[in-house]
């Protein structure tokens, strides 16, 4: 095939998919999805034809066996045939039901034999993705611009179900996904793979999908998580073997050079206006949820930064928190999810904006050198 | 129990000039005053719940944030649910069965007055503890009425000891409200009134007080765990120290499922009274609507788990929760096949009463399908914390047990005011709900098969147009609830004088006694043949 050929796929499944899902369930781009969408519509039907009887009967009472014609009610109350005949007839149907939701529940929850396997850990309010047997790994963030969010800006095509850095992984494979959490219950849910698992912390749970079409797929998260539940979706790449393959490689060699080239910028130090350029966006990026952009907080559950004792006075404290975080609260470590460059823009950007004007900088060598004390 | 009635005499004695002002209502034990005021408790909550609900359809009205923040969404979310279920529900419940068991039963009161008066005086109190805690700062409650461990302990802002000390509150009354109907009804009914002659509605709630011990307790047990996880340090779902929030799951809904059966059961009461009524017919399989009822109380202990299939549970736990929750539709189904044969070949005709009655059966038969097709596991990996959801519950909890609560209300105004309502207006308000009522849930099915998550403040553009017709269907149920209010005062004022028994078709001890009903009623015990 083609790379046009692909491209082209992969750019009109999800609208198909994403057409034909309107109303009902998606099918789905997988054997399991296609099983899940079977039994749904087997169920609807079922439920189907057990109301227009029930509703039928009755409908016909209402019209038939009025007041208002002269009808003069029956006496009977009880028939023990009758009764006995529709307790059986829909434990009959149930088993009916029962039969082929079991089968598909115990291939859904199969998942040895993986030929890839990913550590999905979510967070308020981002996806982590880790390859085993690689070194890649990297955090997935909502990438709808915050103007279009509230209403500033005209909403895109994916509006809340896009990210910087989808989770990418091969067809005709079956991947394993190892499913956990750093604070709350988040789920970790792909629609089109009829893949729904709970991110428990502390535990981490087993799922599985194997993907036969190359293309996008879009879920969110589906458990009340915090105040941003609503913006943590999930994107998903599927690519040929090959093309995930070739993805794969170049992403460690990615992952290689941006460690050298850190260690290398150890050495420089960044002026105060490239420290407030990127901190703002950093900020914007991983810390204004719960800080808010005008770094006031939300009184009682995000603390303010703005005029904060810490970010006027304690340097070493607020490097501490930033990096280490505070466990038993929602103040996440950074130190892993962001570059020391970053770390110490952002460190400097709340050390200088919302007026905290303390004209103090902290430089990546300043970061560094406390995470080695 | 001759000595008991006598007792019960003497009792009511003293109180025979009751009190004016408000003196009156503080320091009732009559169950016809309590009864009111856990009415209108129940449905002043119902409007300050349904306000909520209209902020959260006002915001999902469009894509993008355009009224509140995230984080006071998550709070009316979650204070909706609460008030919804602890206060408009089960006080509206408690307060037909304060009314209507001693009169079905032929009782002069309930049983422990004094408790009565308690468990309906500690309910304003735990309301409006758990409405302040949302002017603190950081707000009240935002972590859905289902409280998750950690959402709620480790990262909820500091008011959550009040929402648990409300939820204590709020439990500590329901678990009274249910030793007062059990010792009510084992003692006190009228000489012939045997268990298998009693009303359904006298039975279902029986059962359901039986639920209600069970399981409240549960619920407390769960809050606490939460306030100490919170605050005293204890790691009962917190990994870390060693606990298992998923533990927290199993307990909560060892509480919730036989709770959303302690919501359904009195109305499946309820409405047996109606449909016979309107149908001039007896009802068709009367203790085969006993042994189902007992049957789903039963089975309700055993099917918690299906709310938690996605929580990653072995195999063999969630084939066995899928199964159980598929038998329970069968005692449920056979509730539904017994109202049908009730009305086939009755002479039916359609006053408000039945109009809601027949809209119960209907509409809560729609929410048991969903009911069903949630039950099978591998499809409810997809439905599962969508508005799918949100659809099923609502259609047995909105048309199913508020829909029964306005059935009983139209049923028996008349014997509580004695007054006849504006018959107009009944059929206006009957006419508004039921459709606002569709409009606003059935597409919501639709949303959440297509791929929307609940509990959202924002969401994708191709939800648009459905959250448009829900919200709009959402502000006209909300409006419609305005008619009942207004009909509701009108007729406690005035109106028609009702007879003894207004419903040609009505039986029981009930009708037998004046409209208005009597301060104090059955003084001397019926006789039941
Ligand atoms: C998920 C919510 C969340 C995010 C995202 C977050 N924080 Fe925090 N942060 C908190 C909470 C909660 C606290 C308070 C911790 C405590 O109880 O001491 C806090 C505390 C802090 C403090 C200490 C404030 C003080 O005065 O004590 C600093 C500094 C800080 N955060 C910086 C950051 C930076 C920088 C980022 C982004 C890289 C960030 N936070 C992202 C929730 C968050
Ligand atoms: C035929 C009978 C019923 C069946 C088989 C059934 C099944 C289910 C299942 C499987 C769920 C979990 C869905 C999920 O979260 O994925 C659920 C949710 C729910 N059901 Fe039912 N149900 C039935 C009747 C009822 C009744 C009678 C009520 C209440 C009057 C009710 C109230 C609820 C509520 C409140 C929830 C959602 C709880 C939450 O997550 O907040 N259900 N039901
Ligand atoms: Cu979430
Ligand atoms: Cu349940």
């Amino acid at each position: 095939m083609s790379i046009r050929l692909i491209t082209a796929l992969a750019a009109m499944t999800p609208i198909a998919a994403q057409a034909q899902s309107q109303l009902n369930l998606t099918q789905g781009v997988t054997e399991i999805s296609q099983r899940v969408y079977d039994l749904h519509m087997t169920i609807f039907y079922i439920c189907c034809v057990i109301g227009v009887v029930v509703f039928g009967a009755m409908f016909w009472s209402m019209i038939r066996h009025r007041k208002s014609k002269g009808r003069k009610p029956a006496t009977f109350h009880e028939n023990i045939k009758v009764e006995i005949l529709w307790t059986i007839i829909p434990f009959l149907i149930l088993i009916g039901m029962a039969i082929p939701a079991t089968s598909t529940l115990i291939a859904m929850e199969d998942t040895s034999e993986a030929d890839v396997t990913v550590l999905v850990t979510g967070s308020q309010w981002k996806w982590h993705y880790k390859y085993f047997d690689s070194d890649v790994e990297y955090f997935s963030l909502l990438a709808t611009p915050r103007q279009q969010i509230e209403n500033r800006l005209e909403k895109g095509e994916n509006y809340l179900l896009e990210v910087d850095r989808p989770l990418v992984i091969p067809t005709d494979r079956k991947v394993r996904f190892l499913i956990t959490s750093d604070d709350v219950i988040h789920s970790w849910w792909v629609p089109d793979f009829a893949v729904k698992k709970d991110a428990n912390p502390g535990f981490i749970n087993e799922t599985w999908t194997q993907v036969d079409e190359p293309g996008i797929y879009r879920g969110q998260c589906a458990e009340l998580c915090g105040k941003d539940h609503g913006f943590m979706p999930v994107v998903v790449i599927a690519k040929t073997p090959a093309e995930y393959d070739a993805w794969l490689a170049e992403q460690e060699e990615i992952q290689r050079k941006a460690k050298e080239e850190e260690q290398r910028l150890l050495a420089m130090s960044m002026d105060m206006d490239e420290l407030m350029d990127l901190g703002e966006q950093v900020y914007l990026g991983s810390c204004a949820a719960c800080h808010q952009a005008s770094g006031e907080g939300i009184p009682g559950v995000f603390p303010a930064l703005k005029g904060s004792p810490m970010a006027l006075n304690d340097m070493n404290g607020h490097i501490d928190i930033v990096v280490n975080g505070k466990t038993g609260t929602s103040m996440q470590a950074f130190g892993n999810q962001l570059s020391l460059r970053e770390l110490a823009a952002v460190i400097t950007y709340e050390r200088n904006a919302w007026g905290n004007d303390t004209g103090e900088t902290v430089q990546a060598s300043d970061v560094n050198a406390f995470m080695n004390e | 129990m001759s000595t008991v009635v006598g007792e019960m005499d003497q009792h009511d004695d003293h109180h025979h000039h009751a009190p004016s002002g408000i003196t009156r209502w503080l320091f009732t034990t009559n169950h016809k005053d309590i009864g009111s005021m856990y009415l209108w408790f129940s449905f002043i909550m119902f409007l300050v719940g349904g306000s909520m609900a209209m902020v959260i359809r006002a915001e999902l009205f469009q894509p993008g944030l355009q009224l509140v923040d995230p984080h006071f969404f998550n709070q009316m979310t979650t204070v909706h649910g609460l008030i919804m279920v602890f206060g408009a529900v089960m006080p509206a419940f408690t307060g037909l069965a304060n009314w209507m068991i001693p009169m079905m039963i032929g009782a002069p009161d309930m049983a422990l007055p004094r408790m009565n008066n308690w468990s309906f005086w500690i309910l304003p109190f735990a309301f409006a503890i758990l409405l302040a805690s949302l002017f603190m700062e950081g707000g009240g409650p935002a972590f859905g009425w289902t409280f998750y461990a950690p959402l709620s302990t480790t990262y909820s802002s500091d008011s959550t000891a009040l929402f648990v000390f409300s939820v204590h509150i709020m439990g500590i009354s329901s678990i009274m409200g249910a030793i007062n109907v059990i010792v009510t009804i084992m003692n006190m009914r009228a000489p012939g009134m045997s268990y298998m002659k009693m009303p359904l509605f006298v039975w279902t709630w029986f059962i359901t007080a039986f639920l209600l011990i069970a399981v409240m307790p549960v619920l407390a047990g769960a809050v606490t765990m939460v306030l100490t996880d919170k605050y005293f340090g204890t790691s009962f779902f917190d990994a870390a120290g060693g606990g298992d929030p998923v533990m927290f799951q199993h307990i909560f809904w060892f509480f919730g499922h036989p709770e959303v059966y302690i919501m359904i059961l009195p109305s499946f009461g309820i409405v047996s009274a109606i449909i016979p009524a309107f149908s001039r017919k007896r009802l068709f399989g009367y203790s085969s609507m006993v042994y189902a009822t007992a049957a789903i109380a039963g089975l309700s202990f055993l099917v918690w788990a299906h709310h938690m299939f996605t929580t990653g549970m072995p195999v063999f736990a969630e084939l066995f929760f899928m199964y159980c929750t598929m038998l329970i539709s069968v005692p449920t189904g056979v509730k539904v096949f017994n109202w049908v044969a009730t009305m086939w070949r009755g002479s039916i005709s359609f006053e408000t009463p039945m109009l809601f009655a027949l809209a119960f059966v209907i509409l809560f038969t729609i929410g048991g399908f969903s009911g069903l097709m949630l039950a099978i596991t591998p499809v409810d990996f997809q439905y599962h914390d969508t508005y799918f959801v949100v659809a099923h519950f609502h259609y047995v909890l909105v048309s199913g047990a508020i829909f029964s609560i306005m059935a009983a209300a139209y049923y028996w105004l008349p014997k509580w005011t004695g007054h006849m309502y504006d018959e107009g207006l009944a059929k206006l308000h009957f006419w508004a709900s039921l459709i606002s009522v569709n409009v606003l849930f059935f597409p919501m099915h639709f949303a959440g098969l297509a791929g929307m998550p609940r509990r959202i403040p924002d969401y994708s553009v191709q939800f648009a147009d459905i959250n448009q017709i829900v919200s709009i269907g959402g502000f006209a149920f909300g409006l419609s609830q305005l008619i009942f209010l207004w009909l509701v005062i009108k007729c406690v004022k005035g109106g028609k004088k009702a007879p003894a028994k207004p419903w040609e078709g009505a039986e029981g001890l009930e009708w037998t006694v004046p409209s208005p009903a009597p301060y104090h009623t059955f003084d001397t015990p019926p006789e039941v043949k």
